[in-house]
């Protein structure tokens, strides 16, 4: 009996990694065909999509998806790391305790009220200030800056947590104010775990998709300034699927396969950093 | 000139102590924005009226069914599936080859982005297994999703039980089901319901994978083969195509509002068990 429910739960422990290889194996079952018929050369670094005619070319999307995700890692980890380290090292227990899951909370947001809000408030502010459209780069940017903190923000305080308490007071014994230990001491021993907790924020950021399609305006071409509208992998797949049949269905599970394969990249690299220690 | 090291310690925290507000005031101010602009067109009448004119008039009750419907399929598969999966790796296994495989496979699936998890739904349950656009689609898409995250918690649970909960049962004869489901399962159940109460709260905020799999009918669903909508859908829907803002507002403060309350209740129930676990 125990060890019948022993297989049991042995089969159950391995249905993630099992929808994982399912995931992987439909998708590329769809968008393989495509990806081979008009080789990966054109696919990837095709700059023209028009699938109507069958052209199918993403490096519009895939330097979309880029040019994006830096935007948000540039504005996202100061503020991220900045809020971690406040909460982990200078923050009082109490207030913590309220702060943390308060900045949590940013992730229970659903990314259609993001997006929304993204439109209604940010774009016109972007557009009367600054000129372009409005829905570009800057405001794609902005909206996920917001997104990835809570992923950054407690992966970090993780990391700074996980610090041994000896370094700090080695450093503080030494004559170091609070700032110069945290800086020099504890910032640099969790830096490996920060990296890791960067790096899932660039995950989310690749990954978002209902937010981006509303904010950042989906032209189709390759982006010429960051006040420019873009297009993103994850747009260009849900905007297209719901009236996408034959090739240019196919075309957007191909543009998923491209998609799977840079987070799966993301994803090995953050586990191999995360398992470093200092 | 050199800064005193006591005054560039005051700046520096000054600027952390800013970033760290101008988070918080990133969170409040979506909140309020939402809530001030909704509530005033949020009466019982919406939430009790199909959706008419596409969502021009009427409420949202057809969506908030299919929210809870897909919710409810979605935690049917997963939260069994979740649990049990935690249970092998906190109880019944040692590290080794074979659970550094499966928390690849987890961590991996944590990761995968929503859009992806729509794919795969639409090309499995939608088109293949012929369930076409359904909410039996969209929960188990959704199931799919959330596991990571029920397994997690699950897990970090289980792992908190003190050991002398497994020893004292074990001492008595018990075999290890029976020390799992007597002995260490009641004690780690307010852990486990966090988990699935991030996993509900996950379900309900999302779009891309409900869309794909699910559709977007606006009748109220009589069967779990039947297209729904979610709330979410149903307010992208409304804010996408400009049909009116009014009512997306509307739509998105009860969202906002519920997602709050599914946080604070899952934040309060893993907050009383750590609280109980220093006291012990």
């Amino acid at each position: 009996m125990d060890r019948f429910i022993s297989r049991l739960l042995f089969l159950a422990a391995c249905s993630s990694t099992a929808i994982l290889a399912l995931i992987a194996l439909f998708i590329f079952m769809e968008g393989a065909p495509i990806l081979f018929r008009s080789g990966f050369g054109h696919f990837l670094a095709g700059r023209t999509w028009a699938p109507l005619e069958g052209q199918f070319g993403i490096l519009p999307f895939i330097l979309g998806s880029l040019w994006v995700t830096a935007g948000s890692l540039l504005l996202g980890v100061p503020l991220g790391v900045a809020c971690a380290t406040y909460l982990a090292v200078f923050a009082p227990p109490r207030s913590a305790l309220i702060l943390k899951p308060a900045i949590e909370l940013l992730a229970g947001i659903p990314s259609v009220v993001y997006g929304f809000l993204g439109v209604l408030w940010l774009a016109p502010l972007i557009r009367t200030h600054l000129g372009g459209p409005g829905l570009s780069i800057l405001g794609a940017s902005c909206v996920l800056a917001i997104m990835i903190l809570p992923t950054i923000v407690s992966v970090s305080i993780d990391a700074l947590q996980a610090v041994p308490r000896s370094y700090r007071e080695g450093s503080l014994a030494l004559g170091a104010t609070e700032w110069q230990t945290t800086r020099r001491v504890v910032l640099r021993a969790a830096r490996s775990g920060i990296l890791a907790g960067v790096i899932l924020g660039m995950g989310r950021a690749v990954g978002e998709t209902m937010a981006v399609i509303m904010i950042s305006g989906n032209a189709t071409h390759i982006p010429g300034s960051i006040l420019d509208s873009v297009r993103t992998l994850t747009a260009n797949i849900a905007i297209e699927m719901g009236y996408a049949v034959g090739d240019h269905r196919r075309a957007l599970f191909a543009t998923g396969v491209v998609l799977f394969f840079f987070i799966m990249i993301l994803n090995t690299a953050a586990l191999r950093v995360a398992r470093r220690k200092f | 000139m050199r800064i005193a090291p006591t005054l560039t310690e005051k700046i520096a925290k000054g600027m952390l102590m800013l970033a760290c507000a101008s988070a918080v005031a990133s969170l409040l101010f979506v909140i309020v924005f939402i809530l001030a602009g909704g509530f005033r067109h949020v009466s019982w009448g919406f939430l009790t009226q199909p959706i008419l004119d596409m969502g021009r008039s009427g409420g949202i009750a057809p969506a908030i069914v299919g929210t809870f419907l897909m919710v409810f399929v979605a935690l049917g598969i997963a939260a069994p599936l979740g649990v049990a999966s935690a249970i092998y790796l906190a109880e019944y296994t040692l590290e080794g080859r074979a659970t550094q495989a499966i928390r690849f496979g987890i961590n991996c699936l944590a990761g995968v982005p929503s859009i992806i998890f729509g794919l795969f739904g639409f090309i499995l349950f939608v088109v293949m297994l012929g369930l076409s656009w359904s909410i039996l689609s969209g929960g188990l898409s959704l199931a799919a999703m959330i596991l990571p995250t029920i397994i997690r918690t699950a897990e970090e649970a289980l792992r908190s039980v003190p050991a002398q909960y497994r020893d004292v049962a074990a001492s008595l004869g018990a075999t290890r089901w029976q020390v799992v489901t007597r002995s260490v399962l009641p004690y780690a159940l307010p852990g486990i319901l966090t988990g699935v109460i991030l996993g509900i709260g996950r379900s309900i905020e999302e779009t891309a994978v409900v869309i794909f799999t699910a559709g977007s009918a606006v009748q109220m669903p009589r069967s779990l083969l039947d297209s729904a909508r979610t709330m979410a859908v149903h307010f992208y829907i409304l804010a996408r195509e400009g049909i009116s803002t009014e009512k997306a507002y509307a739509t998105a403060a009860v969202l906002i509002l519920t997602i709050l309350v599914i946080n604070i209740l899952a934040y309060t129930l893993m907050h009383r068990v750590l609280r109980g676990r220093r006291a012990v």
